[in-house]
Order: C-alpha cells, then sequence, then structure tokens
C-alpha cells in the first residue's frame, strides 16, 4: 500500500485515516464476525462439503484491496485487450491458423500440445468467441506497472468469494462504503447472463441457458448453484441433459426442455464421452455433435485450454500485435522453455533466483520458487528437470506488491494477486475489481488457496 | 474400381436398453482417390449428420424407448482410382497434430528399440523407403492373427505379444512414425479382396484399419501393415483420425441393456 | 423443475416417510413381546420387521439369532443395513442436500438435525433410555419434517412431489405391515378373540395411530374384520390404503389431468370406493394386501416416467 518512498499511496489515503481512528482491537472483533458471518453464508451455500454440513472455508481479510481508478483502467484495458487477442486467436488456429503460417508462434507448441483439440477444428462458434469466461491472474510489481501471471481461458472459478467477499465487508463496515466511492460488483451475474444470451445459436432469441455442474460433490459446486440462482437459470448435471435430433434437451417434470447455451464448469475431457473420456459419466453423450452443428453454444468453448497453456503464454504479446495491432498494455512475465536447450542451462544455472512451474501443473503444485528453497529442493527439481525439460518453464521472481492484513490481530505487509473475471459477448468487458488473493505466510509469494493463500474483498475507487 | 459395399452390424442386447446414441463414422471421405456414387446409412432410431474435428462425415443415431436391439445398415457405390497410396499434403488437416502421442500409441521402450534399426538407415533410403522398411518390419515381427487382441489393445502389447489385428499394425506403424519423427495417423475403412486364393492377410475381412504417414512435398503415403502394401482402388477411407477412439465406425454408449453381442457383416463387391 | 430434482424430493419425503413407518413397526412389535407368549410365537413376532424390511441373509449372517435387541439393533440404527431407519433418514438428508435449493431452511435444518442426532446415536444409548424412546423420537422428527413441509414450503412443484412421495410410501407401507401382521395375528381365521388377542389388535391399531379412531367409529371389542375396515378402506384415517389412494389421485388430477399415472391412481381410488371388507376378507385380505402392493408400485412408475424422466 505504499510507494517507493514509503509514502501512503493514493488509494489508500482515505481508509488509512480510517483506519488510524479505529482501535487495533475492533478490526480483530471484525475479523471475528466475518469468520461468522462467512461460515453462516457458507453454510447457506454448503450443501454439499464435509459431512458435519461444513465446508473448509477460505481465509478471509478484513482489510480490502485499494486500486485507484487509474490503475483499473490499466488493468481492465490490459485484461480485456489479452481476452481480445486470445478469443482471436483461438479462432485463428481452429481454422486457417494464419498465425501459424506467419510464424509467429512455431507450429509445433500449438499443434503438438494435447491442449489443442482437434475436435474444435474448424468449428464456427457463434460471434466467434470461444472464451466467454476467463480470470486473468494479475500482479503489480511498481506503479502503474502490471505483470499478468496466467490467463484462465478453460473454467476459472473463485468469482462467488468476489461477490461474497464485497457482501460481508458491506455489513461490516457500512460506514467505510460511505466515505468511499467503490464500484459494484454484484452485478457481475447479471453481466454473465447477459454474456451467455449474446452467444445463443443463431436465430434464438429468447435462449434457455443451464449452467452445467460436476455435480455436489465438486469442491466449487457452491459457486455454480449461487450462479445458477442468482441468473434464474437450472443447475443441471450430465444426467439431467440428453441429446436427441440434433439437439440438447433437460429432463424436467414438463418433459424434455430445449437447451440453447450450456455454462459448462466441466473440463473438455468429461463433457462428452463419446467423443473425450469414454469413461466420465459426468458429460452429455452426444453434445459434441450438436455443438459442431451450432444448435448448442458451450461456454467456454472447447479446446480453449491451448491458450492458456503455460508455453503459449509467452506469446500472448504477439498475439496482441498480430490480431489486434495493439502494443501490450500489460507485460508478460519472461518466460524461460525449458524444451530450450539455452535456456534449460541458463535455468539450471539461476534456479535460486527463479520460480519454476511445471508446464501442465496447476493450484501452485509443482512449483519451486528458488529464492525460498532449500538446496535439497533445488536438488531435487534439478533431476526431475532434467529428465524431461519440456515438462517446465521458468521465470524470473516477481516483487509483487504487498497489501496491509490482519494476521493475529496485527497488521502486517502480505503478498497479493489479483483476478479480474473478464466476460466476452458482445463485448468483452471486465467487471471492476476482482478476487484479491494473499499470501499468509510471512514472505511467500504462493497465494493458492489449497498453499496457504486467504482472500480480500478488491475495491475499485470510482473517479 | 466400382465396388459395392454392404454392412450390417447388429448388437444385441441382454436385455432392454432404455436409451442409446451413438457416433457413427461410417461414410466415406471426399478425396482424390475416391468418389461416392452413392451411400446410405440407416439405424432404427433418429439420425443426424455431422462432421467431426477430423472432417470426417458422421452421424448421430438416438433411439430411446426400450429396445433390445440396434441395426446399423450401410449400402453404397464408390469408385475407386489408385494413386499409389499417395493423397495430396492438403486436405486441412495440419500434419504437425499427428506427431501427438495418444494411449494406443504411446512410445515405450520395445517400440524404440524396435525402430532404432530402421531410423539408422533413414538418412541414407529416404523417407519414403525408411515407411517401407517400418511396414514391413512390422508384419515380419507381429504376425497377423484374427480376433486375437481386444479393441483397447496398444501399440506396445501388439509388439510384446507377437499378434495383433490391423488395428493393432496401425498403431505400431503410427508409433514408429513418431520415432522417426514423422506425423502418421489412422485410418478405418474398408478392403476389397478377391478372396482367399490372393494370399492376402485378411482376406474375406472388409472392415479395414491401416496408417498414413506425412511425407514432405509428396502428402499423405497409406501403409497398410497387415498386408504390407500402399493403399490400392481397393480400399474405401472411412475415417482419419490420430487413432481407433477417433476413427472408430461405430462408439455408442445406452442406458440399460447388460452385455451386448455384436455381430457384424460386410460386403465389398466389384462390379 | 429438473426431472432429477423431482425425483429427489419425491424419495428424500419416501425415506422419511418409511424410516417413521419403521419406528411404527417396531414401536408395535416391542409392545405386543410384551405379553407372554410362547418362544415360537415370540420368534415369529420378531421375525416380522425383517421380512418387512429384506435383508434377512445379511441380519442372519451379522446379527445371528432373532432376538428383539438384536431385530431393534439391525432395523433401528445398523448403518450397514441399507433400509435401517439410520440409513434411510440418511439417504434422505443426503437427497435432501442435493436438491437444497429448492427447499426452505425449516425443512432442511429438521432433516439434517435428524441426521446429526441419529448419526449420535449409539445402540448402548437405545438401550439405557429404553426402546420406545427411539421409537416416539423417529415418530416425531418425521412429524416435524412434514410439518415444516406444511407449513414453510411454497404449493409448487417441489411441495407436490414432497406429498406424492409421502402418501405413495405410506401406501405401500401400510399394506405390507398389515399382511404381515394379519398373517401373525389370525393363525386360526378370524375367529375367538382371546384377552391376549384384545391386547395385540390394540397393539398393531396403535402402530398406525387408529386406537382412538378405532373407538370413535365402532363400539365394542376390537375385531379383526373392523381393524381391516379402518385400516384399508377408510377415507377418514390418515393411514389407510383409501386415505393414501385418494391423496395421490387428488395431487395427480392437480399436477396433470390426462397423464398414464392419474389414470391409474383414479381407478385405483375408484376400485377401493366400490370394496366392502367383507368380500375382501371372504378372497383373502392377504392377497388383496399384495396385490395392492403390486399396483402402487406400477404407479410408482408411472409417476417416474411421467414426471421425472426415469
Amino acid at each position: 500500500m505504499n510507494g517507493d518512498g514509503g509514502e501512503v499511496r493514493r488509494a489508500y489515503q482515505a481508509y488509512c485515516e480510517w483506519l488510524r481512528s479505529v482501535p487495533p482491537e475492533r478490526l480483530s472483533e471484525k475479523h471475528q464476525q466475518a469468520d461468522i458471518l462467512f461460515r453462516r453464508l457458507g453454510i447457506t451455500f454448503a450443501v454439499h462439503g464435509d459431512d458435519d454440513g461444513v465446508e473448509r472455508l477460505i481465509p478471509f481479510d478484513v482489510v480490502p484491496r485499494i486500486l485507484d481508478p487509474d490503475e483499473w483502467r490499466t488493468v481492465s484495458h490490459g485484461v480485456s485487450q489479452r481476452v481480445r487477442a486470445i478469443n482471436a486467436f483461438l479462432d485463428d488456429i481452429y481454422h486457417e491458423q494464419e498465425i501459424l503460417k506467419a510464424g509467429r508462434i512455431p507450429s509445433t507448441l500449438v499443434l503438438n500440445n494435447p491442449a489443442f483439440r482437434p475436435e474444435a477444428l474448424g468449428l464456427d462458434v457463434p460471434r466467434r468467441v470461444y472464451v466467454h469466461v476467463a480470470g486473468v491472474d494479475v500482479v503489480r510489481v511498481g506503479p502503474d506497472e502490471f505483470y499478468v501471471l496466467e490467463d484462465n481461458c478453460r473454467v476459472p472459478s473463485g468469482v462467488s468469494y468476489m461477490m461474497e467477499n464485497r457482501e460481508t465487508m458491506m455489513r461490516l463496515f457500512p460506514d467505510l462504503f460511505s466515505q468511499h466511492r467503490v464500484a459494484p460488483v454484484n452485478h457481475y451475474p447479471e453481466v454473465l447472463l447477459r454474456t451467455l444470451r449474446a452467444v445463443a445459436p443463431p436465430g434464438v432469441s429468447d435462449p434457455t441457458i443451464v449452467v452445467l455442474t460436476p455435480g455436489h460433490f465438486n469442491s466449487a459446486y457452491f459457486e455454480h448453484a449461487f450462479l445458477a440462482r442468482e441468473m434464474g437459470v437450472e443447475l443441471v448435471e450430465g444426467q439431467d441433459l440428453f441429446v436427441d435430433d440434433n439437439t440438447v434437451f433437460m429432463r424436467t417434470t414438463e418433459g424434455p426442455q430445449r437447451v440453447h447455451v450450456i455454462y459448462r464448469r466441466i473440463d473438455d475431457d468429461f463433457i462428452d464421452p463419446l467423443a473425450f473420456n469414454a469413461y466420465s459419466t459426468l458429460g452429455v453423450p452426444g453434445l459434441l455433435s450438436v455443438a459442431r452443428n451450432g444448435r448448442v453454444t458451450l461456454a467456454n468453448a472447447v479446446g480453449t485450454g491451448i491458450a492458456d497453456d503455460k508455453a503459449v503464454y509467452a506469446y500472448v504479446p504477439d498475439m496482441i500485435a498480430f490480431y489486434l495491432g495493439e502494443k501490450p498494455i500489460l507485460n508478460n512475465v519472461p518466460t524461460y522453455a525449458l524444451r530450450n536447450p539455452d535456456d534449460c542451462a541458463y535455468v539450471l544455472d539461476h534456479l535460486e533466483e527463479l520460480v519454476v512451474k511445471e508446464v501442465a501443473g496447476a493450484g501452485g503444485y509443482g512449483m519451486l520458487v528458488g529464492p525460498f528453497s532449500t538446496a535439497e529442493q533445488r536438488s531435487a527439481f534439478r533431476t526431475k528437470i532434467l529428465a524431461s525439460p519440456e515438462s517446465f518453464i521458468a521465470q524470473p521472481t516477481l516483487k509483487l506488491s504487498t497489501c496491509p492484513t490482519l494476521i493475529n490481530g496485527e497488521l502486517v505487509s502480505r503478498h497479493v494477486d489479483l483476478r479480474p473475471y473478464v466476460l466476452t459477448g458482445e463485448t468483452t468487458t471486465a467487471v471492476p475489481g476482482g478476487l484479491t488473493r494473499v499470501a499468509l505466510r510471512d514472505g511467500s509469494l504462493v497465494v493458492n488457496s489449497s498453499q496457504g493463500g486467504g482472500t480480500k474483498d478488491t475495491w475499485v475507487l470510482e473517479g | 474400381m466400382k465396388l459395392t459395399i454392404a454392412h450390417e452390424t447388429h448388437y444385441r442386447f441382454e436385455e432392454p436398453a432404455r436409451h442409446s446414441i451413438q457416433y457413427l463414422r461410417l461414410t466415406p471421405r471426399p478425396d482424390h482417390a475416391q468418389l461416392v456414387r452413392s451411400w446410405t446409412v440407416s439405424t432404427p432410431g433418429k439420425l443426424r449428420s455431422w462432421t467431426d474435428g477430423f472432417g470426417n462425415l458422421a452421424h448421430v443415431s438416438v433411439q430411446d424407448g426400450l429396445h433390445e436391439e440396434v441395426a446399423v445398415l450401410v449400402r453404397g457405390e464408390v469408385e475407386t482410382m489408385d494413386t499409389t497410396g499417395v493423397l495430396p499434403p492438403h486436405d486441412g488437416l495440419p500434419p504437425l497434430m499427428f506427431l501427438r502421442e495418444t494411449r494406443y500409441t504411446r512410445l515405450d521402450d520395445g517400440i524404440r528399440e524396435f525402430v532404432a534399426p530402421i531410423a539408422e538407415r533413414a538418412s541414407d533410403e529416404g523417407q519414403v523407403a525408411t515407411l517401407h522398411n517400418l511396414m514391413w518390419a512390422i508384419r515380419d515381427r507381429v504376425a497377423y492373427q484374427s480376433g486375437s487382441t481386444h479393441v483397447h489393445g496398444t501399440a506396445g502389447e501388439a509388439l510384446t505379444h507377437g499378434y495383433g489385428v490391423c488395428q493393432d499394425h496401425a498403431h505400431l506403424f503410427i508409433a514408429g512414425c513418431r520415432v522417426l519423427g514423422l506425423p502418421a495417423r489412422y485410418v478405418s475403412g474398408y478392403l476389397f479382396s478377391e478372396g482367399e486364393e490372393a494370399g492376402e492377410v485378411g482376406a474375406g475381412v472388409a472392415s479395414h484399419a491401416w496408417a498414413e504417414a506425412y511425407v514432405e512435398d509428396l502428402g499423405w503415403v497409406s501403409f497398410d501393415a497387415s498386408n504390407g502394401v500402399c493403399a490400392t482402388d481397393a480400399y474405401v477411407r472411412l475415417a482419419v483420425a490420430m487413432d481407433y477412439e477417433g476413427a472408430c465406425p461405430v462408439r455408442g454408449i445406452r442406458r440399460g441393456g447388460g452385455l451386448e453381442e455384436m455381430t457384424v457383416r460386410v460386403q465389398v463387391l466389384n462390379e | 423443475m429438473l426431472g432429477r430434482t423431482a425425483n429427489n424430493i419425491y424419495w428424500m419425503a419416501r425415506y422419511v416417510e418409511r424410516a417413521e413407518n419403521m419406528a411404527r413397526l417396531l414401536a408395535s412389535t416391542y409392545h405386543m413381546s410384551l405379553l407372554p407368549a410362547s418362544d415360537r410365537n415370540g420368534v415369529r413376532q420378531w421375525e416380522a420387521p425383517i421380512d418387512i424390511v429384506g435383508g434377512r441373509d445379511d441380519f442372519l449372517a451379522r446379527h445371528g439369532e432373532v432376538t428383539s435387541a438384536n431385530v431393534i439393533h439391525f432395523v433401528a440404527l445398523d448403518p450397514d443395513n441399507p433400509n435401517s431407519i439410520r440409513s434411510n433418514i440418511r439417504r434422505a438428508r443426503d437427497n435432501a442436500r442435493a436438491t437444497r435449493q429448492d427447499l426452505t431452511s425449516e425443512v432442511w435444518e429438521s432433516l439434517n438435525q435428524s441426521y446429526i442426532d441419529i448419526e449420535n446415536l449409539s445402540y448402548p444409548r437405545i438401550v439405557d433410555q429404553g426402546f420406545p424412546e427411539i421409537f416416539d423420537w423417529v415418530k416425531e422428527r418425521s412429524h416435524l419434517f412434514r410439518g415444516a413441509i406444511y407449513g414453510t414450503m411454497r404449493r409448487g412443484q417441489a411441495f407436490t412431489f414432497c406429498r406424492l412421495g409421502t402418501f405413495i410410501e405410506r401406501a405401500d407401507n401400510t399394506a405390507r405391515l398389515l399382511s404381515v401382521k394379519w398373517t401373525l395375528l389370525t393363525p386360526n381365521g378370524t375367529k375367538p378373540m382371546a384377552a391376549e388377542d384384545y391386547y395385540r389388535w390394540g397393539s398393531l391399531l396403535r402402530a398406525f395411530a387408529a386406537f382412538k379412531a378405532y373407538r370413535e367409529v365402532y363400539s365394542g371389542i376390537i375385531e379383526p374384520r373392523k381393524v381391516a375396515e379402518l385400516l384399508v378402506l377408510r377415507a377418514d384415517m390418515p393411514r389407510s390404503l383409501t386415505a393414501c389412494v385418494s391423496e395421490v389421485a387428488r395431487i395427480l388430477v392437480n399436477l396433470r389431468r390426462d397423464a398414464p399415472c392419474t389414470r391409474l391412481a383414479e381407478q385405483m381410488q375408484a376400485r377401493m370406493r366400490h370394496s366392502r371388507i367383507d368380500s375382501i376378507l371372504r378372497s383373502d385380505i392377504r392377497r388383496y394386501l399384495n396385490d395392492f402392493v403390486v399396483r402402487n408400485n406400477e404407479l410408482h412408475g408411472k409417476i417416474g416416467h411421467e414426471f421425472m424422466m426415469v
């Protein structure tokens, strides 16, 4: 929250004044209240979870992360620009593949990649939108200097936390909201609904939309149920849908009802056992045929995983230049592809400075954070890298910005990142704010909830 | 050749099934080696056509309500040309895609060892000759044995066992191509054969599978390791994919029905 | 509403109703077993609950001898018996959880609490409290569940499928229970009534919460013929077959007048309206009850087919 010279950054000035007026123990009280509120809200969501009916909650911090209007302008334009380029890229590689022919991205990187789905080749999707919902992970490393860590283009989750966090903050600190002009986030489901309606199959003016969930054993089930309820659409499982006569139907008490748009929270591999994983019981047999015939829209489309592949990530700036003719607004983290012998040699020499990630890894697993690693961990990673260099990439350790965070009753600095959600239907927009994740361990750069991360409300101040 | 094809597949279920759905890849691809004069696919259920990602002409067949069998009937006439087994390089499918490993074509040490001597001579002999060497090596090493393997068998397993069916030969050929660094793909189709006296492996069996390898500047070259030949005008191409799973003629799923029994009758006649 | 949701709700109600009826069966059997009886008869009485819930081989393998304690343990609390009261409550709660958003919090909480309570209950505890405590507790939880549905749920589809489940299950349970008990209580036809018999028929009436009603409707001693009439044909007895079928028919007519399930329910209702207990008894009431169970199950299947697409 402090600038380079140690002064309080503009966005935080009003908040800091307020904070000075609040006795520290009151903040701790609010923290406990938040926990209770969350459990209660959590329980209303947690129709699943452990047998005691209470789910494990992701720790929530009561100190908001605040962005001033200029910062948000940069971030929102930047993430929207990336998503526009990614949609153009997906349309291209599943059709003409101009970018490969032009040699801007190595062909093998795309074509010889399991995330590139031949099932999507030649498939025309409404408005040429493939990634309807993206969650782009961004970090701030200096004034107005942002880096993108990942463009999550498959089935990004966490948006319900963005809304819950805001709901909780408004209950706990109503006075703060009257002092600050904070951009609202709770219309997200409305925007999502509008987005999904905009990509209905051609000629359908009043589409039936559903949210497809793997079921109540899935860890994100409450989010699926939440979004379905907020949008006023059915939450379905694979078994509720069937294919007949070139159409997807849902089984209702009134008989079969046609479905036009499926906001699916199931990975490609599981959506149609006749086309992908034959043992999947989560999907709908025949779905791919209807999608390819343009009679149902899947959001996100099949095959978007190629765009957030860790190796393809390095080329997003090239996509922006190639398709949009623009300069990237947000920086890419320089990435060493270890399949490249020169890069590999450099990385092995500089393991203590770099972050090494497994290409197929997710959730902060399969990752070596050089500056915080032991010699033992580094030597174990060296062995793994030498065994299959193509499975790894490496990036310099970024100096992530920090945000004050309440730990054991004390305000301390912790590293944060930000996941704004970018929706693409008729247009591409980012809902102001997003999910701020915070590394709760001192000095840690890993913000994933599975690895001791928490969340904060994210405020975008209106100018 | 003018080939007349009749292909019937009957599935009989142990008990009535409530709902069954199938993807059928049973229509010849339009290409330079074959011209489809007439073609019909019929099933008792509702049938809709679609095109899969590999450009295969597919159908989806749905049968609702209790039923104890599903019959898939295919009839048609195809005019085939002998292109010495070569098809043009540009068919809308990027060749590099076919360097990918699948469950069926995964490399193991056995395959690498098997291909190593062929790979060694590759730069002297050139690509086309090398591919022939690979095809013959597979034919000599993995005996054709009808009904010897199940549909889930992999290339590595076929090599270890030393026997297999056309599907195994094709998978092993594709895996071998990857050792050589050449893209290769799986083809399912029909094979016309004069009969036992022709001495061809698989004579009389008209449903067939083989492989195609991509040779720069030449195109897709077909290799039928079961018979040790490149495709001629006796071959009809139905579908291409990375492996059996993507190209198989019928892939289905059903609710209820218990165990099933499948009978297939195929007849390919030359006018 | 999704067919799966309707099916979940329907079964949620069925499982709760089944748990209640099993508690009623155990309570009545327990009550009767307090009477002096020959050893053979005592064993036969306790075999009845196993016959009704099923799983005889499983019972013999894991619990051995047919004694009141073993049977109560098996039928009430055994988590490995898929048809025990405990398993039924667990399944009801699982179904509720899967359709949480279609229920009011009162309904969900009442069921969730029942689940938590019975999961914490051990066999030694119920021995300690006395068996009737647990039987009463199950009945109360079921009343609470039904009351929460009746008092808080909008009269929409969720409510409707709840009610359908309740009455289809109750009809099935009443028929099965009466059939098994009839065999036990009338070894020599419907003839003489000893004091002991009076006591037994009284327990049976209590199992259906019908003792008081019997006294109101009929005068004089308890006669098997009148008990049968009360539990099969009386439309004003909430647990009688006629009452259940009428309720189901009424719900279905409102839901979809011309559906096959509705026609079947109306046929069943009409047939019962024209039935007389004497002719039922003459042609063997057990066969009548077993036929009823079959037809009720057919109705269940048609409802599933019509609304739940199963």
